[in-house]
């Protein structure tokens, strides 16, 4: 890597949370199988998923079981062999109750077609269309954490031209270490699904944004990187939101994606570094997106890992390979601190965007009280899109939503930042939130 | 399941910054400013700092528990940083039973009237200073000089401000080169021997309060800079157009209250704009009003009049200047 060279960012707003990397030195272990999994139809952005199967089937490893119908929309596969002993609404992450397929586990017989050894396959013999028809069957979606459908962000509008492809690999959210592990450990596979990716968009260079703070990966990847034509390493100042996808092409290109357009329109497609592993496994060994990897993390945790998880398994199970959950736990998180959801129980299933799970203690999960606005200015000068959260919390307080949406609301990423510097403690995201909900009435 | 788990939306980890941190952090950026100020005054600067921080955290108090039975909120500093803020720009030899009614004025008026801190729309320090510098002007325009620590208090020898002597004496149709033999040298005005308020006086204190204040990120450079850059250009290009009947730029930015304004009292959270563009829109106002007071008004300081006009003005700054968006200009580089 150059260590010298300046480091580049965004340059509007962020902040600095405390980075918690408690597992960048923990290898990825493969979690053993557990006794049954509840896969949901609804992992992804868009419509969700059709059973294929019905209760008493017997299923193998990678056999498709859900078929996502419509444009937006992916398929499922079984993560596991054995039995379909389900076929009903459960509770999903959030707590509301989805249809979902329950898989009794009998051994681990795998489809034939899916190549299982670990060999590195470096040649990439398949057309255009080939891929994308494979990307699409195989159920990949964005493992960043919005587990939007990858084959829809593959087939750009026809007047649109992508210039560059940018590869995400920045995790900027405290704890999570998922795509630094696999960076690390899986990194030649990650370049070959680089360079199926950059074949599909017909472009001729990649770029892969990676904080400062995984220096052995930029290391790591720069090597490798010489030996992949077209894709460069570029380190960049540890800053969140940087992985956000407009954050990130500023910082790695300069240019700014436009109010309610999307990254083609300035001439590149995002990806995560996951992604690209999954776009690896699916077009060179057949294998479906039906597993990986989350950290399970926290302070309080007795063994914080990295663990290869197949998707269905429960957060409970996790939770366990990983020490138990400790006595004083007050929040379970899905995703990052920043930005992840609370789980209210631990009965729920490990979904395709599930980047990790973090565990938090009883002291630390309570907010501090409410306390007056002071105009101290910060959440305006922290805010990555130049909104005022302030103004835009205090005008949904007071129902003006067709002001709300000429401050530009639904602009809002809600990254949190301006909840996290806040000296007042005041909720301004939660009510960003609710005022975006109502202006998406309106419009 | 044992227990219940805590389900909040997200971010689920705050920094470390509090209201009163911040307040705090204020106060000590002042401290160099207070022991200029004992250094210069004695005795007279102890009294009154200690009489009116005392008052104003007492009046809060006595306001908040008994006149509006809510919860009293002294323990969040912002009462400490009125009466430190009254202080030191009053002489030091303000008798102790105006400082008091100052206080009240300041803290029941300039702030809990409007509905206590982050509602009140005029800084209330500068809005009890301004009551006093109104109501008993004989009091407040008779300057101490800075002689080193002395015991004498309501007694002390005083003197003209040098803005006083360059006011009066181009009334009197003296020339400047003249009245700069009457006044300080730009070391003393630098480092505070001078006749003028409490706090006002030592440039070199204010500037190391400043600095803090940057450090700590309580503030940002966007007010303090553009207020005295313009009182800089403004100033220096009268004093180029006619030398004769203008002070110099240095002369400006020394004298006075123009630092302890910048980088105190502008700087309030409430009273001033939410975005970096507002901040320096209602810098550059602020340093234009004080230059106009100054050479064409009728009172030598103009500083705490412009700031309290253009706190008036920052519910517009703030309606009409928005931060840059991003995406707001399409860069194709």
């Amino acid at each position: 890597m150059r260590r010298n060279q300046a480091l580049t960012t965004y340059k509007k707003g962020g902040i600095h949370p405390a980075e918690y990397k408690l597992t960048d030195k923990s290898p990825v272990q493969i979690l053993p199988l557990p006794e049954k999994v509840t896969i949901l139809l609804s992992q992804h952005i868009g419509v969700p998923a059709i059973p294929v199967v019905s209760k008493g089937d017997t299923v193998k490893v990678g056999q498709l079981i859900a078929q996502g119908k419509g444009f937006v929309s992916a398929n499922i596969h079984s993560s596991v062999s054995g039995k379909v002993v389900k076929i009903d609404s459960l509770p999903d992450l959030t707590g509301y109750k989805k249809s979902a397929i329950v898989i009794e586990v009998e051994g681990d017989d795998w489809e034939e077609n899916i190549i299982q050894s670990t060999d590195l396959l470096k040649d990439i013999t398949l057309s255009k269309d080939e891929i994308l028809e494979k990307i699409r069957e195989s159920g990949i979606v964005g493992l960043g954490g919005a587990a939007f459908p990858s084959h829809v962000k593959l087939i750009l509008p026809r007047d649109k031209k992508a210039e560059a492809l940018i590869i995400n690999g920045v995790e900027c959210e405290p704890y999570l270490t998922s795509d630094h592990r696999l960076m690390l450990e899986y990194g030649e596979e990650m370049m070959v699904g680089i360079r199926i990716l950059m074949k599909v968009l017909n472009v001729r260079k990649a770029m892969i944004g990676i904080e400062n703070n995984k220096a052995d990966a930029i290391y790591h990847l720069t090597d490798i990187a010489s030996k992949f034509p077209g894709i460069e390493v570029y380190p960049l100042k540890v800053k969140y939101p940087q992985g956000s996808e407009k954050q990130l092409i500023e910082a790695l290109t300069g240019r700014e994606v436009p109010s309610r357009k999307l990254p083609v329109d300035v001439g590149v497609i995002v990806h995560n570094i996951s992604t690209a592993y999954a776009v690896y496994e699916a077009v060179q060994k057949n294998k479906p997106l039906i597993n990986r990897i989350v950290t399970v993390s926290g302070k309080s945790l007795k063994k914080p890992s990295n663990f290869v998880v197949r998707i269905g398994t429960s957060v409970r199970f996790l939770i366990e390979a990983a020490g138990g959950l400790p006595e004083n736990t007050g929040k379970v998180i899905s995703g990052g601190l920043m930005m992840g959801k609370a789980l209210n129980s631990l009965d729920v299933p490990v979904i395709k965007g599930m980047s990790g799970i973090l565990v938090i203690p009883e002291d630390e999960t309570k907010r501090k009280p409410i306390e007056p606005c002071i105009r101290c200015s910060k959440c305006v000068t922290v805010c990555p899109m130049g909104l005022e959260p302030y103004l835009l919390m205090s005008l949904t307080q007071n129902g003006n939503f067709y002001r709300l949406e000429k401050e530009m609301v639904l602009d809002c990423l809600e990254c949190g930042s301006c909840s996290y510097i806040c000296p007042a403690n005041r909720p301004l995201l939660d009510y960003i939130r609710l005022g975006k909900t109502d202006v998406k009435k309106i419009i | 399941m044992s227990k219940l788990l805590t389900v909040s939306p997200s971010p689920h980890i705050y920094g470390k910054d509090t209201t009163p941190n911040l307040m705090y952090g204020v106060i000590i950026a002042l401290i160099p400013v207070v022991l200029a100020s004992i250094l210069y005054f004695g005795w007279g600067a102890v009294i009154v700092i200690s009489v009116a921080v005392i008052s104003s955290v007492l009046f809060e108090f006595l306001i908040q528990r008994f006149l509006l039975q809510k919860k009293t909120t002294i323990q969040d500093g912002s009462a400490i940083i009125t009466g430190l803020l009254l202080s030191l720009c009053l002489p030091s030899n303000f008798p102790v039973w105006l400082i008091i009614p100052g206080s009240l004025f300041a803290i029941g008026v300039g702030k809990l009237s409007f509905g206590g801190l982050g509602n009140n729309p005029f800084n209330p320090a500068l809005v009890g200073r301004v009551f006093l510098f109104i109501s008993f002007p004989a009091q407040m325009t008779s300057w101490p000089e800075a002689q080193g620590f002395q015991t004498q208090y309501i007694d002390a020898t005083t003197g003209a401000t040098p803005l006083n002597i360059i006011k009066e004496g181009l009334g009197k149709g003296d020339s400047i080169s003249h009245l700069m033999d009457k006044i300080p040298t730009y070391q003393q005005l630098f480092f505070g021997n001078m006749g003028g308020s409490i706090g006002e006086v030592a440039a070199v204190a204010l500037i190391l309060g400043l600095a803090y204040l940057l450090l700590r990120k309580i503030i940002t450079w966007h007010i303090p800079v553009s207020i005295i850059l313009t009182v800089v250009i403004f100033t220096g290009i009268l004093w180029l157009v006619n030398p004769a009947q203008n002070a110099d730029p240095l002369f400006h930015i020394l004298s006075g209250g123009i630092l302890l304004g910048a980088i105190f009292m502008a700087t309030d959270y409430v009273t001033s704009p939410m975005t970096g563009k507002g901040m320096i829109i209602y810098g550059i106002c602020i340093g234009i009003l004080t230059v106009v007071i100054r050479r064409f008004g009728s009172y030598p300081e103009g500083v705490q009049f412009a700031i309290l006009i253009m706190n008036g003005f920052v519910p517009l700054i703030n309606y009409y200047i928005k931060p840059k968006r991003f995406g707001e200009e399409v860069k194709n580089g």
